[in-house]
């Protein structure tokens, strides 16, 4: 298979906009050659609620906007057979599939072949004390907290197995996220296990649109300084890929945004450490010596990519029970809004601490100093800060105990009748937490456990 | 004698960020507007310059890779995010936002001819503070 490949990505992350894959649809429609649309929703906690939910219904634990992403493109797919590749399976993908199955009956759609990728989910077959007590790479213990999921990130050769099914659409739980990408290319150009430069482009086109917008406009403007044309309209990311793994990035006709160097260069950078070996379970990728040249307004060609030896063991990610966060806010304004803030932050500290409460509580006085500050107030010095201003206070804590939390909430609430004056606009909330690590294990352990299996419809 | 013409200013003129987290590890990029101003943030953006700017969230060391085919820098700041998305009390759980911190608050003397000619930091009246 020689033909170029072209793979547009339709979502970012599990919230990204609902209506994005729609000029996708189209732009691949007029594209000769095979064509895939991926979608990538699945963060490392969203999983572990997945699970969660899939404990309490056997029949849910996939994505909740499935439905969302896929109706409004459903039947375009099947009239311009673009293959769907997503991680809307999460915690579920076989429950997922029967959704889709009735919605395109739904639809008055062709039955879809659906094939699901199973075995990221080491709980399944692993001893669960095992993973607890296993070393984490950041050295953190986990010993004692509840499990709630532990996901191997599986890889594109994993991803390639279940489009080797024939699939029209293949849902998967936990894989990297550029294995999206990867996968649909190791299909359709079979590219082996030691053709490592092309396994590492794959990746890093894979990298380049797992983000959906952020390489096409979005998550860049700067207004004045770096100006992007119709934000609001932005087109997400289609890839042409070639078989020896050179590809240009580039949109859809007709959207918002734009694809430059720059564009791409952030999104290349984002969530990456040593540009000399970007780890996935494939590869290890090297971009050192890419190279991107503009071949036209809105495409971006990238050259240059190098593979090294895949690493010996996989990435498993295992998110635990992590207690309760306590948020709450309350606004000042006007003159000496500063010093009132402030001291209704005080107060809260001061009566927490009397309850008995002697953990961190972060302070914040929005406006003054913040998320840039860590929340320190001698951070403040230096800063022209207007007397006459609008200032919020935030205060917030993770405890094991709810109730702490509660309390927190409580007490800043209670500033309204009994704080300094002119407090208003009190927001609270108390949250569950998830703590998460990552732990290595040898892929023995895991590669039996990974199948391909088509879901039929019930 | 070499007579540059320079100004104080913020990175923010003539280099652009982005910033991801991994845990408590958070990656910054840089990367420069012009590929003329490569050189100067290779020589300026020190990894000792970047570990100061973030000592106040805690951050340990700091890594700086270098990509000259793209002008760009690559920070990888440890420690940097409260314990992670995860566990972080900070309203930013992600430290998102830090890119800025690289962006506005390394004021250096930089050389004019580095700025975008459609920059407002061209114009000497620009009031950036």
């Amino acid at each position: 298979m020689d033909r170029d490949v072209y793979i547009a990505n339709g979502a970012g992350f599990s919230g990204d906009r609902f209506d994005a894959a729609v000029p996708l649809v189209a732009h691949l429609a007029t594209c000769s050659g095979p064509r895939y649309l991926m979608f990538e929703v699945l963060a490392e906690r969203t999983i572990a609620l997945a699970q969660n939910a899939k404990a309490k219904d056997p029949s849910s634990g996939y994505s909740p906007y499935l439905e969302n992403y896929l109706r409004p493109i459903l039947h375009d797919v099947q009239k311009h057979q673009v293959r769907i590749v997503s991680n809307m399976g999460a915690a579920n993908p076989a429950a997922g599939a029967r959704h889709i199955h009735r919605l395109a009956e739904e639809m008055g759609l062709k039955p879809f072949k659906i094939a699901v990728l199973t075995g990221d989910d080491v709980t399944s077959y692993l001893d669960r004390q095992a993973i607890i007590e296993a070393e984490t790479m950041e050295g953190t213990s986990l010993a004692g907290r509840d499990l709630c999921a532990a996901n191997a990130y599986l890889g594109g050769d994993a991803v390639a197995k279940a489009l080797d099914t024939g699939a029209d659409i293949v849902l998967v739980g936990r894989t990297t996220d550029s294995a999206l990408v990867l996968g649909p290319l190791i299909h359709e150009f079979g590219w082996q296990e030691e053709a490592l430069d092309k396994l590492a482009a794959g990746t890093i086109c894979g990298h380049l649109l797992e983000c959906g917008g952020q390489v096409t406009g979005a998550y860049f403007a700067d207004p004045g300084f770096k100006d992007v044309p119709d934000l609001a309209g932005v087109g997400f990311p289609l890839a042409e890929v070639r078989a020896d793994g050179q590809f240009t990035i580039t949109k859809a006709d007709g959207t918002g945004g734009c694809v430059t160097k720059a564009t791409v260069t952030e999104q290349l950078l984002y969530e990456m450490h040593d540009p000399s070996c970007y780890l996935v379970p494939d590869v290890s990728a090297d971009v050192t010596e890419m190279q991107l040249i503009e071949e036209a307004p809105n495409r971006i060609k990238v050259v240059g990519i190098k593979g090294h030896e895949r690493p010996e063991k996989l990435k498993v990610t295992v998110c635990v029970d992590g207690g309760y966060m306590a948020e709450a806010e309350m606004s000042y304004a006007g003159l000496n809004a500063l010093k009132r803030a402030k001291l209704a932050g005080e107060v809260v500290l001061s009566r927490m601490r009397a309850s008995g409460y002697n953990e961190e509580i972060r302070m914040d006085i929005l406006g003054a100093y913040s998320v840039l500050d860590g929340g320190r107030a001698e951070r403040m010095e230096g800063k022209n800060l207007p007397f006459d201003g609008d200032y919020r206070v935030r205060l917030a804590l993770i405890s094991e105990d709810r109730d702490k939390a509660q309390l927190l909430c409580n007490e800043l609430q209670h500033l309204y009748c009994s704080g300094p004056a002119g407090g208003g606009g009190y927001r609270a909330a108390v949250t569950e937490q998830m703590a998460s690590a990552s732990i290595l294990l040898d892929r023995a352990l895991i590669a039996p456990h990974v199948k391909a299996e088509v879901i039929a419809h019930d | 004698m070499t007579n540059i013409k320079t100004r104080e200013l913020p990175l923010h003129a003539i280099a652009h960020a982005r910033a991801g987290d991994k845990g408590n590890v958070s990656n910054i990029s840089l990367i420069a507007y012009l590929p003329e101003a490569y050189d100067f943030l290779k020589r300026e953006v020190s990894e000792a310059k970047v570990e100061a700017l973030f000592a106040h969230l805690g951050a340990g060391a700091v890594k700086r890779y270098e990509l000259p085919n793209l002008y760009a820098f690559n920070f990888v700041i440890q420690d940097a995010l409260d314990g992670g998305v995860n566990a972080s009390r900070s309203l930013d759980r992600h430290g998102k936002t830090l890119s800025f911190i690289l962006l506005s608050r390394l004021i250096l003397d930089i050389p004019e001819a580095l700025i975008p000619p459609s920059s407002p930091y061209r114009d000497p009246e620009f009031n950036w503070r």
